[in-house]
């Protein structure tokens, strides 16, 4: 964000605690020394009167990045961001333009219960004119951070909440690196089955898949890194090669881009298929406060293992 | 007099316990025996003891996720929320709900709501209920100061001044919402200003004596329970904790905290006890109770079985056995 918006002064951020509090999970820390207060702004409790002023604000001229405390207060904002953000371009016959980025913490932190702990892609992959990305790594979410800054349509950017600690190599400001929305990566190689993932389980299935690799089971691992539009190609091409698949998300099994991608597959390698393929997803339940439900409500390494385990006949 | 140092005891009482629970409950959480978000009351149990006492058992109370002061004081036991933080089956919401999710509609608690301004309509639906059937009961919504900024408590106020519903909006303005002065999210200083906007009574004060909140908390919950309409009050409070166990509060002066502590409404209390004539040894035995009941809470949710599965799957959809009353009946 720090080196867009030295570039670019119609880049604005708003959201609470983004300022004087360095963020609530201090990711716009040193911001509001560096632009100031008009650029970086506070704001009341009000969702959906900040989405519609950044809304309101883009189709005019500026480029706002609104960051949510978490997703799960997205909500109160929902019509703004369906009923205006995603459709005015069309609306007007592309006449006007909505640039902007919403963008938080996204799903289950720990325990911290029902209201509190959606995976909302499900949701928002659902509406026609909004851009979804979902970056697992550090350099991802500053390449597709970058794109979705730069996007002349809304961009719905979910960062991980349990992933903030997780440390890497970000490219350089001079390399200017874009990771263009709509485009997966292929993280790990593998000959044996296929997972696709997304977001915080990208690191349950790594783990899955080291462990499946001392069982003589080599998975490739295609991390989405957006949801909306899906890179349909690189989860074919992978497919193909291993003939067996399974997608694990966190969001709730019913709908959403965890089966959108199952729709994709059996469509357009069918031929390809050895196995049916199979989901590891959140649980079809509001999420449980007490750990020992919540643990399992999770997608976890052993679900992972255990559907590998299956699609291959390995049981 | 003597039924003035009683009622005054039995406030502090209820205040101490509260006070305890919760520190008890921070200590849990330094241990990892409690996860997730702990928001503490300490500071305000002035208010949700002085409210209690106006309200009869069927009314309906909700309350943000800041919820244990508030439950406790309608009569939860100790022992199930304390069974709750640590996400135990017998606590208040079986483990499913933790300390921002306690639910005891049995003790008129209609629970804890973790996004902002939503249950602020909610409560007054529960008041429209009981204009509808002419229950004469009232329901009582607790909110931050942050929250009155927010679509759900402006669009649950409008309804609530329209229909004249039985209603109390009590604004506990603990002067942060989380790392923010109020005076940074609001155009206006004073919040009952905007009561005149939905047509309703107001009232603002200090909360830190039991003793006034209760009288004037009374005052709104007999003319809602008279069909006068609903109030909107603004309780001038503070919290002495961060906004959460994972706040350290450096947005304000450790001397601005302490500052605030000598308006400690169990301090205050004290005092007004110590002036109606009550000796430090009919305190201590009072706090020696609550000492125990908060060590027997901890042990009973220390011992508890885990929180069950089953309970969490059955409990996503409720049965579907409804059968309409016979005729003429209620
Ligand atoms: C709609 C929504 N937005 C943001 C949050 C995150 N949040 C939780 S508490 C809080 C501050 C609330 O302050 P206030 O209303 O004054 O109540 P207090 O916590 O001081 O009791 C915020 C921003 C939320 N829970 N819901």
């Amino acid at each position: 964000m720090l080196e867009e918006m030295r570039l670019d002064e119609n880049i604005v951020l708003m959201g609470e605690e983004v300022g004087y509090y360095q963020g609530a999970y201090k990711v716009t820390q040193g911001l509001l020394e560096e632009f100031g207060s008009d650029r970086v702004v506070d704001t009341p409790i009000a969702e959906a009167g900040f989405a519609g002023i950044g809304i309101g604000a883009a189709m005019v001229g500026l480029r706002p990045i609104i960051e949510f405390m978490t997703w799960n207060f997205s909500f109160v904002a929902f019509d703004q961001i369906v009923q205006n953000a995603a459709k005015l371009y069309q609306m007007s016959a592309g006449q006007l333009q909505v640039p902007i980025v919403f963008r938080g913490p996204n799903g289950a932190a720990k325990q911290v219960s029902s209201q509190h702990s959606h995976a909302v892609e499900a949701f928002y992959t659902h509406v026609p004119g909004l851009w979804v990305c979902a970056p697992a790594t550090p350099r991802d979410a500053k390449g597709l951070l970058k794109a979705a800054i730069r996007d002349n349509n809304p961009v719905i950017f979910l960062e991980g909440e349990t992933l903030y600690g997780i440390k890497g190599e970000v490219p350089e400001v001079e390399e200017d690196e874009i990771i263009p929305i709509g485009k997966a990566a292929v993280a790990r190689e593998g000959t044996d089955a296929t997972i696709v993932t997304w977001g915080s389980p990208y690191y349950t299935s790594l783990a899955a898949a080291e462990r499946l690799a001392g069982a003589g089971i080599e998975c490739e691992i295609i991390d989405m890194r957006s949801l909306r539009p899906l890179d349909m190609e690189t989860v074919l091409q992978s497919v193909r090669k291993t003939n067996r698949c399974v997608v694990v998300h966190e969001h709730w099994p019913y709908a959403g881009p965890g089966a959108e991608i199952v729709d994709g597959i059996q469509r357009d390698a069918m031929d390809h298929l050895d196995a049916p393929i199979l989901r590891v997803t959140g649980q079809d339940v509001p999420m449980p406060y007490a750990t020992n439900l919540e643990e399992n409500v999770l997608p976890t390494e052993a679900r992972v293992e255990e559907a590998v385990k299956q699609v291959c006949y390995r049981q | 007099m003597a039924a003035q140092k009683d009622t005054l005891l039995a406030r502090y009482k209820d205040m101490f316990r509260i006070r305890r629970f919760e520190e008890e409950a921070a200590r849990g959480y330094a241990k990892g025996k409690i996860g997730g978000f702990l928001h503490l009351y300490i500071g305000q149990e002035s208010i949700a003891v002085g409210a209690s006492a106006t309200l009869k058992p069927d009314d309906y109370v909700f309350q943000t996720y800041r919820d244990h002061g508030t439950a406790i004081a309608r009569g939860t036991s100790t022992r199930a929320a304390m069974a709750e933080l640590y996400g135990k089956d017998p606590g208040i919401s079986r483990g499913l709900g933790g300390s921002m999710h306690f639910f005891d509609p049995a003790n008129g608690f209609y629970g804890g709501y973790g996004i902002i301004g939503g249950h602020v309509a909610l409560a007054a639906g529960a008041a429209f209920k009981s204009k509808y059937k002419k229950e004469g009961t009232v329901s009582m919504c607790f909110f931050g100061e942050g929250a009155t900024n927010i679509g759900g408590f402006h669009e649950g106020a409008s309804l609530a001044g329209l229909w004249k519903l039985p209603m109390v909006l009590v604004c506990e303005n603990n002067t942060y919402a989380m790392g923010t002065p109020f005076s940074r999210t609001s155009p206006v200083e004073d919040i009952t200003k905007k009561a005149a906007g939905y047509g309703m009574a107001s009232d603002r004060f200090d909360g830190h004596d039991v003793q006034e909140v209760e009288a004037r908390i009374g005052a709104a919950v007999e003319l809602a329970r008279s069909g006068g309409g609903p109030t909107l009050i603004e309780i001038l409070t503070y919290r002495f904790r961060g906004h959460s166990m994972s706040d350290p509060g450096k947005y304000r002066t450790s001397q601005e905290v302490e500052e605030r502590k000598k308006r400690d409404p169990l301090k205050v209390t004290k005092t007004q006890l110590e002036s109606l004539g009550c000796s430090e040894d009919e305190i201590l035995a009072l706090e020696n109770q609550v000492e125990e009941e908060i060590a027997d809470a901890v042990q009973f949710a220390e011992e508890a079985p885990p929180a069950r599965h089953d309970v969490m799957e059955r409990s996503v959809y409720a049965p579907s056995n409804y059968v309409y009353p016979p005729v003429g009946q209620p």
